[in-house]
C-alpha cells in the first residue's frame, strides 16, 4: 500500500491483480485537419488568436444552421474502414442536450445510436517480456462523428478548474472543430498488461490516423485526446465493475499510468468495503494523479434526439469502396516491411514502435537519411529528452525534417556528432532551422585548412614526446594529439582530418 | 397620394415604378406615414411593429430610385417596401422574436430570406410583431404587448405573426414576411382578411430564422393578393446552401401560376375536401363562407369531392410533442453568456454562470415559452422519449402518408383556414388548450412538409369578421394552390364587387408615441 499526493490510498500493483480483473474501455478523440469546421466555414488553425476563427453558426448564434462537412465525413468513413468497420448507409447526428458555457448552443451535435462507423476492430502489437510482441485484437463499438466545444480558461484560484475560479474565459476558435470519437468494447482478460495494452492501443491508433492523413496526431496540442474507463470486477468472477472515467490524458505515457493508477486506486477502495463512484476523473500529467470530477448520475441525462437542421448522412457504396482503396497497408505488413527494408533486428524493431518513433523514423528516412542514422537520433538523443521533459517524442519540437539535415551535415562533415547534439539543443530552444542554429551557434567545423595546419603543429611543438612516439610508427598514440587539436578548436574540426594531417606532418 | 399608395398591391406598386408613376421614396415614405398614423404602441393602435427603420428604409428606397433610373432594377419588385417577421434575423436591425430575452441584440448577418431582400432592393420598414418565439395564436404572447386586429382593435390578430398579418391588413405595408410552423402565417392571414402562405418544407430557406421547431419551420409571404404571395414566393425561395433542409431543385413557375389561376378556368382540377377539417367544431359563419367558396369552385369548372384523412385528428397531439421537443433544445442557447438578456440572481454575491442563466432564463422567457420547455424537457427525456417523440414521428408518418393517399385523388385538399374569426383580446389567454386549437386546420400541412396557404373567404354573418379558406397541394407542387387560389380570389372580389379588405372600418389617427423606433426602442 502507499499514498498519493492527493491522499489516495493505492494498493501494490501485484496485490491488485491477485484480488481483481481489470476491464477498460478506450474513447479516443481525434480532431481532424480538415480546413474548416464540422458544420461551417470557419478555419480551423491552431493557435489564432482567441475568439477569431467564428461565426454565426459556431457561436451557435440565433437563427444560424450547420451544414455538414464532406471532407469530415470522408474522413470519418476512411478511419472507420481502418479500423475494420462497417460503415452504416445511412446515419444522422443526433443532439447532446446539456449546459455548459463552452457550448455555444448548449447542445453538442454529435452522433447517437447512428455512428457512421461500428463493430470493428484493431489488432494492437504489445511487447513481451522476453523482448518479442504479441497481438491484442481490440474490439471497437463506434466511430462516430461530432463537433468539439469551445475551450475554457478558468482564471484564479489555484487548481485551473472552474471550481474556486474568480472568472472564466472562452475561446470558440476550437468550437465547431469535427472530431471522431473512437470507442472500443469493454477491453477484459488482460490482466497485468492492461495499461501496456491501453498504450499500445493509443499508439498504433495514433500511428493509424497519421498514416491516413486525417489528422495533426498531437496529443500535446490536444488532436489526440484520450478517456480512459476502467472498472476491476473480483478475479474470476467474470463480472463487470463500476467503473470511472480518466478524462484529458493527454500522452501515451500517461495512458499507462492512468490505468495503473486507476487499478491500484480502485482496489484500495474496494478493498476497504466501499463501492467505486461512477465518476468522471481528472488525469494531472504533473504529479500522475486523478482527482474527482462531476459525478456521474442517473440525473444526467442528454436528451438525445436527431438533429433536426441536418439530412442523414447516406454515403454511397461506391464511394466508401473508393475510399477503400486508399487505406495505409495493415500495421503487421507495415512493419515486416519497414524492418526489411531498413535491415533492422527485431530488437531494433521493437524499441523503435515502443518510443512511438515509427513515423518519425520512416520520415526522417523519407527525408534522406540513413535506417541507423536515423534510429541512432530518435531513440538515443530525442527519446532521452522527451522522457526528461515529460512530452512526446513527437512532440520535442524537432522533426525528422530536422534530423535528416543534421544528419546530412554529419555525413558532409560540416558537424561532428558533438556539434550535432548542440544543434539538437538548439533546435528544442526554439532557435530556427537547423542552419540557422549552427550559424547562430557557430557549430560549423573549421574546415580552413591553415588553422586546422597551426593548430596541429601547435600540438606536436607541445607534445614532443608523443610526436616521436609517432614518428616511431606507434600511430594509436596520434590520438592524443589529436585531442589537443579537438581542444584547441573547440570541437569544431573533424577528427578524421586531423588525424591524417597529424599523420602526414610526423611521417 | 400617400392614401392611395398604401392601399395599391405589391403588383400596382412594381407597375407604378415600372411606369414611372411613382418612386421607391415616395412609396416608402407613405407607408412610414401610414405606420406613423395608425401602429401607436403597446397601449394603443394596431401595434404591428417592433421596430421601424425609417432612415434604413428611404436610404434603400433613394438607391433603388437610383438604379431604376439607370435603368438597371435588381427585380421586378425593387422598391417596393416590406415588413418582416421579427423571428428573421436582420443585420444591424434589432431583432427580439417578441423576447426579453433578445432585447437590444442586434444579429451581425442576414437571414438568407433578408439578404435576398435586400439584393432584390425591397426597403425594409421594420420588424413586425409576434408572439415570444413563435409561440402562439393570437400574437398576445409577445413581451412588447400584443398586436390588435385592425377590423376590430379589441380582438387578436391570430398568430404567431399577428404583426405582420396587421400590417397588412391596416395598409401599413404591401407585403411582409412571416414564418409558419403549426399556422402562424394562414391563421393569421385568415383572422385579418389577408393573405398568407407556407410553401413546401425546404422550398424557402430557413437560414436565419430563429428557430422554433426546425422540422416544421417555413419562412412564407404574407400579403394582401395571391398575386403578391406569388411574387415574393419566388423572390425569396430556391435553393440555399446554408440550410441542408432546402430543396435543391427549381420552384415551379409561381407568378405564372397565379396569373393564369386568375383567368378563371379551373376544368379538370380536382379539389378535396378534407372530411376531418371542417363541419363540428367550426363556426357556422365561417363554415358558411367555405362552402360558398366551395361553389365558386365548381361554377370555375372544378371537380370537388370529399376525401378523409382519419389520422388528422392526431395532428394536434402529434405537434405538441414533436414541436416542444425540438424548442425546448433550440431555446437552449439564450442563456446569457454570448448575447441578449444578462440578469444576476439576487442576493448572490459572485453568482457562476450556472445561476446567471437560471436567473436569466427565468427573468427572460414569458410563461408560455416556459410551458413548451417544460413539455419538450419532460417528453425527450430519457424512459419516456419512445413513448412521446417516438410515438409522434410515427403518427407524423401517418399523417404524411394520408396526405399522399389524398393527393392521389386530387390535385389539392381543401378546409376552413380556422375554426372561428377572431376572438377578443385575453379571451383565451389562460386556457392554452383552447388556444391551441385554432391551428387544428393548419398543423397537418406542417408536420407532413406541404405548403398551404389562407385567402379570404368572406365576412362571417354572426360577427362580421373575416374568414379564411385554406388550400394545400403536395410537396414542391406549390404553383398548384396558387392556381386555385387566384381562381377563388378572382370570384370572390368580382362578388364581392372588390378585395375584401375594402370592407374594413378606417383606423383612428394614433397620438401616441409613434416615433420611428416602435415600442422596443
Amino acid at each position: 500500500m502507499s499514498t498519493s499526493t492527493t491522499g489516495d490510498v493505492l494498493v501494490d500493483y501485484d496485490e491488485v491483480l491477485a484480488a481483481y480483473d481489470p476491464a477498460m474501455g478506450l474513447e479516443v478523440h481525434v480532431e481532424l485537419n480538415t480546413a474548416t469546421k464540422m458544420f461551417c466555414g470557419c478555419p480551423t488553425e491552431f493557435g489564432a488568436e482567441p475568439n477569431t476563427q467564428v461565426c454565426p453558426t459556431c457561436l451557435g448564434l440565433p437563427g444560424a444552421m450547420p451544414v455538414v462537412n464532406a471532407k469530415a465525413v470522408e474522413s470519418a468513413i476512411r478511419i472507420g474502414l481502418a479500423l475494420n468497420c462497417d460503415i452504416a448507409e445511412w446515419c444522422r447526428f443526433a443532439r447532446k442536450n446539456y449546459f455548459y458555457p463552452d457550448m455555444p448552443k448548449n447542445f453538442q451535435t454529435s452522433q447517437y445510436d447512428e455512428p457512421i462507423a461500428f463493430e470493428g476492430w484493431m489488432d494492437v502489437l504489445v511487447p513481451t517480456a522476453d523482448g518479442g510482441t504479441e497481438t491484442v485484437r481490440v474490439e471497437i463499438e463506434r466511430a462516430h462523428m461530432e463537433e468539439d466545444t469551445g475551450k475554457s480558461l478558468h482564471v484564479g484560484g489555484s487548481t485551473g478548474r472552474i471550481h474556486g475560479a474568480d472568472y472564466s474565459l472562452v475561446d470558440y476558435n476550437r468550437a465547431g472543430i469535427p472530431l471522431i470519437e473512437i470507442v472500443t468494447k469493454p477491453i477484459t482478460g488482460l490482466g497485468a498488461q492492461a495499461p501496456e495494452v491501453a498504450k499500445a492501443y493509443v499508439a498504433q491508433l495514433r500511428e493509424l490516423i497519421v498514416a491516413l492523413g486525417v489528422s495533426d496526431a498531437r496529443m500535446d496540442q490536444g488532436s489526440i485526446r484520450a478517456d480512459v474507463n476502467l472498472s476491476l470486477a473480483p478475479k474470476g468472477s467474470g463480472a463487470l465493475g463500476t467503473r470511472t472515467e480518466t478524462k484529458n490524458v493527454n500522452s501515451l505515457r500517461s495512458v499507462e499510468r492512468a490505468v495503473r493508477y486507476e487499478m491500484q486506486r480502485h482496489a484500495a477502495v474496494l478493498g476497504e468495503g466501499r463501492s467505486i463512484l461512477q465518476e468522471t476523473r481528472h488525469w494531472h500529467e504533473d504529479t500522475g494523479v486523478t482527482t474527482s470530477g462531476r459525478e456521474k448520475s442517473d440525473a444526467e441525462d442528454y436528451r438525445y434526439f436527431p438533429e433536426p437542421d441536418l439530412v442523414p448522412v447516406a454515403p454511397s457504396r461506391e464511394w466508401v469502396e473508393q475510399l477503400r482503396g486508399t487505406m495505409p497497408e495493415n500495421p503487421r505488413a507495415r512493419l515486416a516491411r519497414l524492418q526489411e527494408s531498413w535491415g533492422f533486428t527485431d530488437l531494433e524493431m521493437r524499441d523503435t514502435v515502443g518510443a512511438g518513433a515509427l513515423g518519425l523514423v520512416e520520415e526522417t528516412i523519407a527525408a534522406g537519411a540513413a535506417p541507423q542514422s536515423a534510429r541512432k537520433w530518435w531513440l538515443g538523443e530525442m527519446a532521452r529528452r522527451a522522457n526528461d521533459s515529460g512530452v512526446e517524442i513527437g512532440a520535442l519540437g524537432v522533426t525528422p525534417q530536422h534530423v535528416a539535415r543534421v544528419q546530412a551535415m554529419v555525413d558532409a562533415g560540416e558537424l561532428t556528432d558533438k556539434l550535432a547534439r548542440q544543434v539538437f539543443d538548439g533546435l528544442l530552444a526554439g532557435e530556427g532551422t537547423p542552419e540557422e542554429v549552427v550559424a547562430a551557434r557557430g557549430l560549423a567545423v573549421v574546415s580552413d585548412e591553415g588553422a586546422l595546419s597551426a593548430a596541429v603543429d601547435k600540438a606536436i611543438a607541445e607534445n614532443p614526446a608523443i610526436a616521436d612516439k609517432i614518428r616511431d610508427g606507434k600511430v594509436a598514440a596520434a590520438g592524443a594529439l589529436i585531442g589537443a587539436v579537438m581542444k584547441e578548436m573547440r570541437g569544431q574540426a573533424d577528427a578524421a582530418r586531423v588525424k591524417e594531417l597529424v599523420l602526414e606532418k610526423l611521417s | 397620394m400617400s392614401a392611395d399608395l398604401t392601399r395599391r398591391t405589391a403588383a400596382d406598386l412594381a407597375a407604378d415604378l415600372a411606369a414611372g408613376t411613382t418612386t421607391s421614396v415616395a412609396l416608402t415614405q407613405a407607408h412610414l406615414d401610414r405606420i406613423a398614423a395608425v401602429d401607436g404602441g403597446p397601449d394603443a393602435g394596431v401595434h404591428a411593429f417592433l421596430h421601424v427603420d425609417a432612415e434604413g428604409a428611404l436610404a434603400a428606397a433613394a438607391a433603388s430610385d437610383e438604379r431604376r433610373a439607370a435603368g438597371s432594377p435588381a427585380s421586378a419588385l425593387d422598391g417596393v417596401p416590406i415588413a418582416v417577421k421579427d423571428v428573421l434575423a436582420t443585420r444591424g436591425l434589432p431583432t427580439t422574436c417578441g423576447s426579453k430575452i433578445l432585447e437590444g441584440w442586434v444579429p451581425p448577418y442576414d437571414a438568407t430570406v433578408v439578404a435576398r431582400l435586400r439584393a432584390a432592393g425591397l426597403p425594409i420598414l421594420g420588424k413586425t410583431n409576434m408572439d415570444e418565439f413563435a409561440m402562439g395564436s393570437s400574437t398576445e404572447h409577445s413581451a412588447y404587448g400584443p398586436t390588435r386586429n385592425p377590423w376590430d382593435l379589441e380582438r387578436i390578430p391570430g398568430g404567431s405573426g399577428g404583426g405582420s398579418a396587421a400590417a397588412l391588413a391596416a395598409f401599413e405595408t404591401p407585403l411582409a414576411l412571416g414564418t409558419d410552423t403549426g399556422g402562424s402565417i394562414r391563421q393569421p392571414g385568415a383572422v385579418t382578411g389577408t393573405v398568407g402562405v407556407k410553401p413546401t418544407y425546404g422550398g424557402v430557406s430557413r437560414y436565419g430564422l430563429v428557430a422554433m421547431a426546425n422540422s416544421l419551420d417555413q419562412v412564407g409571404p404574407v400579403t394582401r393578393t395571391v398575386l403578391d404571395s406569388a411574387l415574393l414566393h419566388e423572390l425569396v425561395g430556391g435553393h440555399d446552401p446554408l440550410d441542408s433542409t432546402s430543396v435543391d431543385q427549381p420552384l415551379p413557375s409561381l407568378v405564372d401560376a397565379a396569373r393564369r389561376g386568375a383567368e378563371g378556368d379551373l376544368s379538370g382540377v380536382r379539389v378535396g375536401v378534407i372530411t376531418e377539417l371542417s363541419g363540428e367544431g367550426y363556426q357556422a359563419g365561417v363554415q358558411a363562407r367555405f362552402e360558398e367558396s366551395l361553389e365558386l369552385l365548381v361554377k370555375a369548372g372544378a371537380e370537388v369531392v370529399e376525401v378523409s384523412c382519419p389520422t388528422f385528428v392526431h395532428a394536434l397531439a402529434t405537434y405538441y410533442l414533436i414541436m416542444p421537443c425540438e424548442a425546448s433544445s433550440n431555446l437552449a442557447k439564450f442563456d446569457a453568456m454570448r448575447y441578449g438578456l444578462r440578469v444576476l440572481p439576487e442576493g448572490v454575491d459572485s453568482p457562476s454562470a450556472e445561476q446567471v442563466m437560471r436567473a436569466t432564463r427565468d427573468a427572460g422567457f414569458g410563461d408560455e415559452v416556459k410551458r413548451r420547455i417544460i413539455l419538450g424537457t419532460y417528453a425527450l427525456s430519457s424512459g419516456y422519449y419512445d413513448a412521446y417523440y417516438g410515438t409522434a414521428q410515427r403518427v407524423r408518418t401517418l399523417i404524411a402518408r394520408d396526405f399522399a393517399a389524398a393527393f392521389e385523388k386530387v390535385d389539392v385538399l381543401v378546409s376552413p383556414t380556422a375554426p372561428t374569426t377572431a376572438f377578443k383580446l385575453g379571451e383565451k389567454l389562460d386556457d392554452p388548450l383552447a388556444m391551441y386549437l385554432n391551428d387544428l386546420a393548419t398543423i397537418p400541412a406542417n408536420l407532413a412538409g406541404v405548403p398551404g396557404m389562407s385567402l379570404p373567404s368572406g365576412l362571417a354573418d354572426e360577427d362580421g369578421l373575416p374568414a379564411g379558406f385554406q388550400i394545400l397541394a403536395p410537396a414542391l407542387a406549390d404553383d398548384r394552390m396558387y392556381r386555385v387560389g387566384a381562381a377563388l380570389e378572382a370570384a370572390l372580389h368580382e362578388r364581392w364587387g372588390g378585395p375584401l379588405l375594402d370592407r374594413a372600418p378606417a383606423l383612428a389617427a394614433q397620438a401616441g408615441p409613434t416615433d420611428a423606433n416602435g415600442a422596443s426602442a
